[in-house]
């Protein structure tokens, strides 16, 4: 029997096991909205498409499966953008379907055309204009398959409305095979041998652990590395929750705002076992002057991330987890007691401090959030010192529960891929930690958390600043505070460097009663002995909560390398 | 270092703007490139000339096989192979000069393919080298256009 386009698109998600898929119809859109209605798939109509790519992002990202997305032609496929960037610089798999314009009219500039594969080119692993139905279903199952395996990424397939329309038998591929697209997943067995001796011949060895490692669910093997040879891990920030906080093991995050004692350890280490890492600037400073004595074992699936920044002198391609599993059957246990209590020095010496008074500091309401929760919660965050200080502050105890967006550094991308994570996991606790700045870039979606009876919980570490920027003008750019105060309005003086004077009382927007004006619980929180009961009763709601502390405004991410500069030149106090 | 290297690729709509996209978007430089379908018409082949370090080169070569469309990269570097490129040049010519033109075309064993009364243009295929001293042998009489393929390469022997 013969079936329309739009009716295959839906028979594949079915396929493809899609339960639910985020996205805006549009007017390319309409055949394929019509056969979602009252389809088993279920659709999150978001307020804003850069909303929904980032909700299937955080879908994905949550659970390890593919998150789906769909958008109309022209500005709905222009909105994606940024959503499926997000998604490409940290390898998350996400499928994008566009709506375009009739194969007839593409190119005549119709009305909400875009050259939407051209657009987004850079931005994806893949993608694909379907032109002709009878493509359609294997173009679909492809698209997935690239998009879930080897190193992750989003897909976008753009689907015309008249390839919607036309009509085909539905044939789905079982098998695939791409002869141009082969993951190599096993490890090659010489180097793997190479890395062992690399290991057991080390004396001060650091696991340096990231993303890929969440993707390849290698948790469990990078432990048990860690452990047979008493070797320090540390993680980026797409790894936090991939190795226990509480291990004495345990270093922390490295690199720009990692512990001072992560970045000593990787200076002075002889060896580092890079796993699922990419050597990226936020984590190596100074590139010349990088880990000098360290011999570099890397492994990773992705062979352009092997010597790319760092010279790599034992590169393993392949997937960590078998990789792994590999090594820890040849690695010989060993014990560096030395060499960790070199690092315990460095911990001691310049441990992660702030200061305790009786003032509502940023850093106490995450540690706060860390305790009450166990480090249990999914903690997604937006982008800048919030998110730092999420990194530091919150100890998350397992993988795929701490999201965030580290290759891009897109500000908007917490709170919709905090809805995309609770949906997937409606029984789980989802918290976004959030800056004032970076809420408002995606705030409209609290219609759909609110409508979706998704209830995440937004906790807003407010300073009325463009936090991170205004820390580095106050420490690179002589506190010339140029365009990051957000409450900056027409009477302000023209050089205002200090929070809280006369000017300052106006104050955009009352987030608790934005809150309120969706249907929230909107909560403020000005006194330090008020963030307990605020979070605990957040956290009983059955409701999305939007929660504001109004914390000290010139608080500085620290310690902190700045950019230029190597690993163990760390600031670790302002003068 | 100069580096030919031979791409064969998916031959589907939108591959050359991928490989484009991808040297651009990486701050890698093409000094020639060509493209054409080989002996299966599913698939074509791009010979790229590149410069750059082996760091780059490396990069080169692994961005290039990441790509989804491409099924085979070759970097022919040291080994044998031949290259050959195509050039068209139009000279200035008339009758005082056009036997001397003429001599040098067949010094190269190039071609004459059109012959106007003020000017010729000039057939010649060989490697950069050949095309580089015609081109300064005929520079003298007034070069007006010159229009060339991009360099073409093939492995040598039965491989």
């Amino acid at each position: 029997m013969k079936k329309t386009g739009a009716e295959i698109f839906v028979e594949c998600l079915i396929k493809e096991k899609v339960d639910i898929m985020f996205g805006i119809p549009g007017g390319v859109l309409l055949p394929i909205f019509d056969k979602l209605y009252g389809s088993p798939v279920r659709l999150v109509l978001t307020r804003h498409e850069q909303g929904a790519a980032h909700m299937a992002d955080g879908y994905a990202r949550s659970t390890g499966k593919t998150g789906v997305c769909i958008a109309t032609s022209g500005p709905g496929a222009t909105n994606l953008v940024t959503g499926l960037a997000t998604a490409y610089m940290d390898s998350i798999p996400v499928v994008a379907f566009t709506g375009q314009v009739a194969t007839t009219l593409i190119g005549n500039d119709a009305f909400q055309e875009a050259d939407t594969t051209g657009i987004t080119r850079p931005v994806t692993k893949h993608n694909f204009l379907v032109r002709d139905v009878r493509e359609l279903a294997r173009t679909i199952k492809e698209a997935f398959h690239i998009a879930s395996t080897g190193r992750p990424g989003p897909v976008l397939i753009d689907i015309p409305v008249d390839v919607q329309r036309a009509e085909t038998e539905f044939v789905w591929p079982e098998n695939l095979e791409i002869r141009s697209y082969k993951p190599n997943y096993k490890g090659h067995p010489v180097q793997i041998k190479r890395a062992s001796e690399a290991i057991d011949a080390s004396h001060k060895p650091v696991l340096y652990v990231g993303g890929g490692v969440v993707t390849s669910d290698a948790s469990k093997e990078v432990i048990e590395l860690a452990k047979k040879a008493d070797i320090p891990v540390t993680t980026t920030l797409l790894a936090m929750g991939a190795f226990p906080p509480d291990s004495p093991l345990s270093l922390g995050m490295l690199g720009m705002h990692g512990t001072y004692w992560a970045n000593h350890a990787m200076q002075n280490s002889d060896l580092i076992i890079a796993v699922g890492s990419r050597f990226d600037d936020r984590c190596t400073g100074k590139l010349a002057a990088f880990a000098p004595k360290a011999k570099v074992v890397h492994i990773d699936i992705d062979p352009t991330s092997i010597s790319k920044n760092v010279k790599t002198d034992i590169p393993l391609v392949g997937d960590a987890k078998a990789i792994l599993t590999e090594l820890n059957k040849t690695v010989k246990k060993a014990s560096h007691e030395k060499w960790i209590e070199t690092i315990d020095g460095w911990k001691k010496k310049h441990p992660l401090l702030y200061k305790e008074d009786n003032k509502l500091r940023p850093q106490y309401v995450i540690e706060t959030i860390s305790e009450l929760t166990k480090g249990e919660a999914i903690v997604v965050t937006e982008v800048g010192q919030h998110q730092m200080w999420s990194a530091q502050y919150y100890s998350a105890k397992l993988p795929r529960h701490f999201l965030s967006s580290g290759g891009l550094g897109t500000m908007g991308f917490g709170f919709p891929a905090a809805i995309g994570a609770k949906m997937a996991n409606p029984g789980k606790l989802v918290i976004d930690i959030a800056g004032d700045g970076s809420f408002q870039m995606n705030i409209q979606e609290l219609a759909t958390a609110v409508l979706n009876e998704v209830n995440v919980k937004i906790v807003i570490l407010n300073n009325k600043y463009l936090g991170m920027v205004r820390q580095w003008q106050e420490m690179f750019y002589g506190k010339r505070y140029s365009s990051t105060c957000l409450h900056r309005h027409e009477g302000c003086p023209p050089k205002c460097n200090e929070p809280g004077g006369k000017d300052c009382q106006i104050y955009i927007p009352d987030f608790v009663k934005v809150a309120e004006a969706y249907g929230a619980l909107g909560m403020r929180v000005t006194d330090k002995k008020d963030v307990v009961p605020t979070l605990k009763k957040a956290f009983s709601v059955k409701k999305p909560v939007v929660m504001e502390f109004m914390v000290e405004q010139e608080e500085n991410v620290l310690p902190m390398v700045p950019t230029g500069a190597a690993l163990d030149e760390i600031i670790t106090r302002l003068a | 270092m100069r580096h030919t290297i031979s791409v064969l690729v998916e031959n589907k709509f939108g591959v050359l703007a991928r490989i484009s996209t991808l040297f651009a978007a990486r701050g890698f430089n093409i000094d020639s490139l060509a493209v054409g379908e080989t002996e299966d018409p599913d698939v074509s082949r791009m010979t790229i000339i590149v410069k750059g370090d082996d760091r780059i080169l490396e990069q080169v070569e692994k961005q290039l096989n990441k790509l989804v469309d491409v099924i085979k990269v070759v970097d022919f570097g040291q080994a044998q192979h031949v290259e050959r490129d195509l050039a068209l040049i139009k000279v200035k010519a008339d009758k005082s000069n056009r036997s001397e033109i003429m001599q040098v075309t067949d010094i190269f064993r190039a071609k004459i393919i059109d012959v106007s009364a003020d000017s010729i243009i000039i057939e010649t295929t060989g490697d950069e080298e050949k095309i580089r001293a015609l081109l300064a042998m005929l520079k003298p009489f007034g070069v007006k256009e010159m229009c060339r393929t991009g360099i073409i390469a093939m492995g040598r022997g039965g491989k």
